[in-house]
């Protein structure tokens, strides 16, 4: 029907492509490793070895894991220990392993309204904000740093969550974006430290309280079960945890750096 | 704060350097973005043809629904495909999510709608003018169709470059469909959507510039070639 | 007021309008009008300025269904594309003269291995072949009208209806669309034409139709009607005296 299209979009519009097929994998991530260019500095020495494109879908690790249920997936790499572990215990996952960790950190404005100082104790720390009403940034999207989130409300002993919409403000976003939404109406924040090292955008922000036991975060990593889910390229998901979890792929993960800091710390095995 | 003559510098110095990621991210964003309108047209031309000169049950109504279908948030018509097409859905065995088809499935369905109602109007428009000459040859509704859709050829360019402009700036759709994953499925506003949420606003925004030349330039040439053609040939 | 009623199909009609009424916003715009349109040469229908013309033609043309009364076409006018009409003020398409006629070839189903012939005969029979690559609304209003004849004639009709084809054309153009009407003729087609114009009738016409108020006063031939009317209206109106 040539006289039915514009001559053009018929001049430059391209043949529907098929998509690049190669070897490939397609891992559901949490945002920070991708947010904080893990993945643009250690699978590129994967793939030159393996011969195996690494394809990252970073969406948080809630939505990761819904992703992976819909088999939508070869890899879940996400920081929910207790959701992974059921995960597996449903037969999604063939296994999980700890894969690196790193840990999380309390960031607010310079000025700290709330006085929380600069302390270890993140119970404290939380409770001076709930008692000072200061405004805080919740990511308020299920993700691996929210579960983390509101495991801390809760040992803090303080239910934010009934001041939704105050001073507790649920973005419902991912970790930039909660972090760009903080610094613009100058709220605390819960936020993963490789995110916050290599955030751009810091602002007047900076860590208020870090170090407590409590804010440890674990990364693990999944192969996505044949058996739920047929069409996943079982071999080479497990080619690419194997090396996550080799010492070459450790050393990778060691020796990525930010402004001099490392951001994530291998602990596969341990 | 990172302020606009960063966001100028940065976008200079991606266009200066002519950096390849940014030509792969940019010839993707054409190649979705255009793939899309060309088939939204295929689909939108005739559709609002019909609606306009068709006489049948529910035309009304269906008017209304692609009317309405205008506003459709990009992100339901993502998540809409991204079920469709997720293993898990019922063409989970194609395997195209997380592939630039997929991402031209989900802007062809945004994008129809609106170039279907405004090729609706222009065709109503046209017809009331065409109806009584073409009706007293006998022209049949195909070939009522045919004819309006071809005279108002200039006018449905806008409906097409409008549809263009949508496709081409929405980020939702691609976002849940095509995953965002670099060299493969990243297009300009899911790389501005990444800049902006890894707090690299300049890059950003920078990134937005390109875009909005891109923009300005596909609708340069697509203006160019209507003036030109409709000077050159039929007043 | 005088009424003439047709009597009996005759055998020599392209088409007839029996008792046909049409009623438009509350007035009657067609009032039983009777119309008899002879099977060949040009058939003039005079009458004031709302006299319902413009109204039959569009009757006859199948484009209007009236409220009452039969319109009667004779076999050889039956089909489809048996009559053609040209509007006053003619529709072209935004397309170059030849792709209008091509187009209507196409609406009119004329196989396509015959059409590059056809377009020939078209244009050269409208003496349109200097100007049929250019765009068909960038005309002057008399090639415009041109176009819009030989358009109606693609289809080969037996009668064309013309809806005051000069109205608005200065001498010479007028000139070059009443040669066209008058070969058009010669080549077997029945030719309507409405106008007002006195002497255009006198030049071209056969037959004369008067139709004052939706009805038809007076039916004769051309050299006795425009010699001496004989009815009233008839001749008020050429008197430049009848309103409506």
């Amino acid at each position: 029907m040539r006289r039915f299209c514009l001559p053009f979009v018929a001049a430059l519009a391209i043949a529907i492509p098929a998509g690049a097929q190669g070897d490939f994998i397609v891992v559901q991530s949490t945002t920070s490793t991708q947010n904080s260019g893990l993945y643009d500095a250690i699978v590129p020495a994967f793939t030159a070895g393996a011969g195996i494109e690494v394809r990252v879908v970073a969406v948080g690790t809630g939505q990761a894991i819904r992703n992976a249920r819909n088999c939508d997936g070869d890899v879940l790499l996400v920081h929910a220990k207790a959701a992974e572990e059921q995960f597996v215990a449903e037969g999604y996952g063939i296994s999980r392993a700890d894969l690196m960790y790193n840990d999380f950190v309390l960031v607010g404005p310079a000025e700290d309204p709330a006085q929380v100082g600069a302390t270890d104790d993140i119970d404290a720390a939380l409770a001076a904000i709930a008692g000072s009403k200061a405004a805080f940034a919740s990511r308020g999207d299920d993700s691996g740093t929210h579960k983390k989130e509101r495991a801390l409300w809760a040992h803090a002993g303080v239910a934010p969550e009934g001041d939704s919409g105050t001073w507790y403000r649920e973005t419902g976003s991912g970790m930039g974006a909660t972090l760009n939404i903080a610094i613009g109406m100058g709220a605390y924040t819960l936020t993963d430290r490789a995110t916050w090292i290599a955030f751009g955008n810091k602002g007047g922000h900076r860590i208020l309280s870090e170090g407590d036991e409590a804010l440890f975060n674990q990364y693990g990593v999944i192969a996505i079960s044949p058996e739920k889910c047929p069409t996943v390229r079982a071999d080479l998901a497990q080619g690419f945890i194997d090396w996550l979890l080799s010492d070459a792929g450790q050393a990778a993960i060691a020796d990525y750096r930010r402004d001099g800091q490392q951001l994530f710390f291998p602990n596969a095995g341990r | 704060m990172q302020g606009f003559g960063d966001a100028f510098g940065a976008a200079f110095a991606l266009i200066a350097r002519f950096d390849t990621d940014l030509v792969e991210i940019v010839g993707l964003s054409l190649r979705v973005t255009l793939s899309a309108t060309l088939f939204a047209c295929l689909i939108g031309f005739p559709l609002g043809a019909l609606l306009a000169v068709g006489r049948f049950p529910l035309r009304g109504a269906l008017t209304v629904l692609v009317n309405a279908l205008m506003g459709l948030p990009p992100v339901v018509v993502g998540l809409v495909v991204y079920l469709m097409l997720s293993r898990a859905g019922p063409l989970g065995t194609l395997g195209l999510l997380y592939t630039p088809t997929a991402m031209i499935v989900a802007q062809t369905i945004l994008v129809t709608p609106i170039i279907a109602a405004l090729t609706r109007q222009i065709v109503a428009d046209l017809d009331a003018e065409y109806h009584e000459t073409l009706r007293s040859m006998g022209a049949g509704a195909g070939m009522r169709m045919r004819t309006l859709l071809w005279d108002g050829r200039f006018a449905l360019t806008t409906a097409a470059l409008a549809g263009m402009g949508r496709a081409l700036a929405e980020v939702g759709a691609v976002m849940i469909v095509g995953g965002n994953i670099d060299h493969v499925t990243r297009v300009m506003t899911t790389a501005i959507a990444l800049e902006t949420s890894r707090g690299e606003l300049a890059l950003a925004l920078g990134l937005g510039i390109v875009l909005m030349i891109l923009s300005l330039a596909l609708n340069s040439l697509a203006m160019g070639a209507r003036v030109g053609a409709a000077r050159m040939a039929h007043a | 007021m005088l009424r003439l009623v047709a009597t009996g199909p005759g055998p020599d009609a392209a088409i007839r309008l029996e008792g046909v009424s049409l009623r438009r916003g509350g007035r009657m715009v067609l009032d039983g009008l009777h119309l008899a349109i002879p099977a060949t040469g040009i058939t003039a229908i005079m009458g004031p300025n709302g006299a319902g013309k413009s109204l039959s033609l569009r009757v006859m043309a199948g484009l209007i269904e009236p409220d009452s009364g039969s319109v009667l076409p004779s076999e050889a006018v039956r089909g489809r594309q048996e009559i053609a009409l040209v509007f006053q003020k003619p529709v072209l398409l935004r397309r170059s003269v030849r792709a209008n006629l091509r187009h209507a070839l196409a609406v009119y189903g004329v196989p396509r291995r015959k059409r590059r012939e056809r377009l020939g005969e078209l244009l050269d029979f409208g003496r349109l072949a200097a100007i049929a690559d250019a765009p068909a609304r960038a005309l002057s209003g008399g090639e415009q009208q041109r176009v819009a004849m030989v358009r109606a004639l693609a289809a080969c009709p037996k009668l064309l209806l013309l809806d005051e084809p000069t109205a608005s054309l200065d001498p010479q153009a007028t000139a070059a669309i009443e040669t066209l009407i008058l070969n058009t003729a010669a080549s077997g087609t029945a030719v309507v034409i409405v106008t007002h114009d006195q002497g255009q009738a006198g030049r071209l016409a056969d037959h004369i139709r008067f139709v004052h108020k939706g009805a038809l006063t007076e039916a004769a031939p051309a050299a006795q009607f425009l010699l001496a009317q004989k009815s009233p209206e008839a001749q008020a109106y050429l008197a430049g005296k009848l309103l409506l």
